[in-house]
């Protein structure tokens, strides 16, 4: 250990030392990042987290409370409740996405006509803002969609979604999928069109099936690229906000409040210190899910 | 549009069997025909694609009395632009218009340089700690939701009085920074030094060499790094709805939550501003496809 250090050093250091020192350039190229960054995100975020550890309401005197803000949110229902519904409505929507962005992909790869311009429409909606196509598909499930149940005699359709606490969780669904479905086709589009041909035509040659193609090559030559849309669609679902807010707003009551919308809540309803405690145990989340993606993906770099 | 071929088209063709009749087809394996079923369901699925987008576009060119009679889906007659002309006064549409642009504009063009300065520097010195520690503190606002620090960043905004789209500006760069450093760096590891040494023999300067010689050829990474800042600043509504605290000073996403409060039965003007406020971000898209596309797969493969 130490004599590898040693020679290491030995090699390395009197190298690079004789042959350049750092620029000063480019610390003024490196450092306004460096300041921004921790200015903006990294100050925030440890103020956020000694807070949580406080009393405060955002403003005025404070006292330290030890845990207490933590203890309180893991018996408390509407906190318990925002996390079940957003983990819930996570994994559907994952699952969701993730099967038609792969439909869609294999067959935007096939022989099919039309293959760019179909492929400009279905990334589309990837560049239209959430809040915006929330508005709008509210609308439709306010008022298209109940007279569309009308006329077809569905009885749970005439009334809205949106206002029935046990269905509006659906919606949501259908406008993030919509939303999130071009990011993970792109991806996949990406992983089929790296398995080379010759794959094909060796299977076809030894009389495999289209769909026994679909099964034995592509499904395992993809399986990469599924973990990674897998976590990083997880990753943004949780953090859904915009496309909740035009649909249901978190209603109908509290139903479909995301964590983030619980959170934000705080800012207006003077609980400042004890959301904090709850965006840090959201940031724990995160962070753990971001090391199982690191831990899953890595040497995957390759793809 | 005028070159529908992107770069996923080209990687897309690679797989495809040559077309009958070149000479480079190897003879004895029949040409697979074209998929007319696969092409018919896709078409289909396109319409699902289109059609909020179709009703938004209707809706907007509706009289009033056509747009509350309740079909969302029949098609304007007459066609009347009454619902532009009102949503342009109501949402105060140039006001809007401006700050969103200002918004974007900033923070694409301070998303691009800041980026590409500190990958450079990054790049350049990563046998140096500092550097190196610094790629992966500035990758770590991955981890970081907006929501987590949220709060405690309204507080300092409001503090700091940037409180208004300067603010935004600021903390949509910092959160678009990890993404772009990645992409910046991945590629600027991959651009030969000897390049840059001709250019330090002809006597150039560091600052003279990036802004003559790397940031061109940084052009495509800095065309993907533009478009997805361009669409995220564009698009959002939770940061500027959070952190702008004057209504006049809003970003056009936030002013369309006016329907929703009052004037909420004037459809086809809703419809109008609804249009006008997500059609640039389409219009961009259609011209910069082969970047949105490309990278997608890029982000989503390196991170």
């Amino acid at each position: 250990m130490s004599t590898t250090t040693a020679t290491r050093r030995g090699q390395g250091r009197p190298e690079s030392r004789s042959r350049r020192r750092v620029e000063p350039i480019f610390y003024f190229f490196l450092l306004p990042s460096l300041v921004l960054f921790t200015l903006a995100i990294t100050v925030p975020g440890l103020v956020g987290i000694f807070f949580s550890f406080t009393d405060s309401i955002g403003i005025g005197d404070w006292e330290f409370a030890g845990l207490t803000n933590y203890i309180a949110i893991f018996s408390d229902p509407a906190i318990l409740q925002s996390y079940l519904f957003t983990f819930g409505f996570s994994i559907v929507t994952v699952l969701v996405v993730n099967v038609i962005a792969f439909l869609l992909a294999v067959g935007l790869t096939s022989q099919i006509r039309m293959k760019t311009a179909l492929r400009t429409i279905f990334v589309i909606p990837m560049v239209v803002s959430g809040i915006i196509i929330a508005y709008v598909f509210n609308f439709l499930f306010s008022n298209s969609l109940p007279s569309a149940g009308a006329a077809a005699g569905i009885s749970w359709l005439e009334t809205s979604l949106l206002a029935n606490p046990d269905l509006a969780w659906i919606a949501i669904v259908v406008v993030t999928a919509w939303q999130a479905v071009p990011g993970a086709l792109l991806i996949y589009i990406a992983g089929l069109v790296s398995i080379p041909g010759d794959v094909y035509e060796a299977a076809e040659i030894d009389g495999a099936s289209k769909f026994q193609q679909l099964l034995k090559i592509t499904a395992p030559l993809v399986a990469g690229y599924v973990v990674i849309n897998i976590i990083l669609g997880f990753k943004g679902f949780l953090n859904a906000y915009d496309i909740i807010v035009g649909l249901t707003n978190g209603g109908p009551g509290t139903s479909t409040r995301s964590i983030a919308m619980t959170v934000i809540a705080g800012f207006n309803g003077g609980d400042y210190a004890y959301q904090m405690a709850n965006a840090t145990i959201f940031f724990v989340v995160a962070v753990l899910i971001s090391l199982l993606q690191l831990s899953l993906t890595r040497g995957r770099n390759t793809l | 549009m005028t070159t529908p071929s992107t770069l996923t088209a080209e990687e897309l063709h690679r797989t495809e069997p040559v077309p009958a009749g070149s000479g480079r087809r190897r003879p004895g394996i029949k040409v697979e025909r074209v998929n007319w079923p696969g092409t018919i369901i896709l078409v289909l699925c396109a319409v699902t694609v289109l059609l909020p987008l179709y009703v938004t576009v209707s809706m907007a060119l509706k009289t009033q009395g056509q747009a509350v009679d309740g079909n969302a889906f029949s098609f304007p007659a007459p066609f009347s632009i009454d619902g532009f002309v009102q949503a342009w006064t109501l949402t105060n549409f140039p006001v809007g218009a401006a700050m969103s642009l200002l918004v974007t504009a900033g923070t694409v063009v301070a998303t691009i340089v800041l980026a590409a300065f500190a990958s450079y520097a990054i790049v350049r010195n990563w046998e140096r700690r500092l550097f190196r520690y610094s790629f992966y503190y500035l990758l770590a606002a991955m981890f970081i939701p907006f929501p987590v620090v949220a709060l405690p960043q309204i507080q300092m905004t409001g503090r700091l009085g940037l409180d208004n789209p300067l603010g935004v500006i600021l903390l949509a760069t910092m959160f678009q920074l990890s993404f772009s450093v990645l992409l910046f760096t991945a590629f600027l590891r991959s651009i030969p030094m000897e390049l840059e040494e001709s250019a330090r023999i002809d006597g150039a300067t560091t600052w003279q060499t990036f802004w003559q010689l790397i940031f061109p050829l940084l052009a495509p990474m800095s065309a993907t790094v533009g478009i997805f800042a361009f669409l995220y600043a564009w698009n959002d509504f939770m940061m500027p709805s959070l952190i702008i605290s004057d209504p006049a000073l809003q970003t056009l996403p936030v002013r369309q939550n006016l329907f929703q409060t009052q004037f909420s039965n004037n459809y086809h003007v809703s419809f109008a501003s609804y249009l006008m406020a997500m059609a640039p971000a389409i219009v961009a898209y259609l011209f910069t496809q082969r970047w949105v596309m490309a990278g997608v797969t890029q982000g989503a493969v390196k991170g």
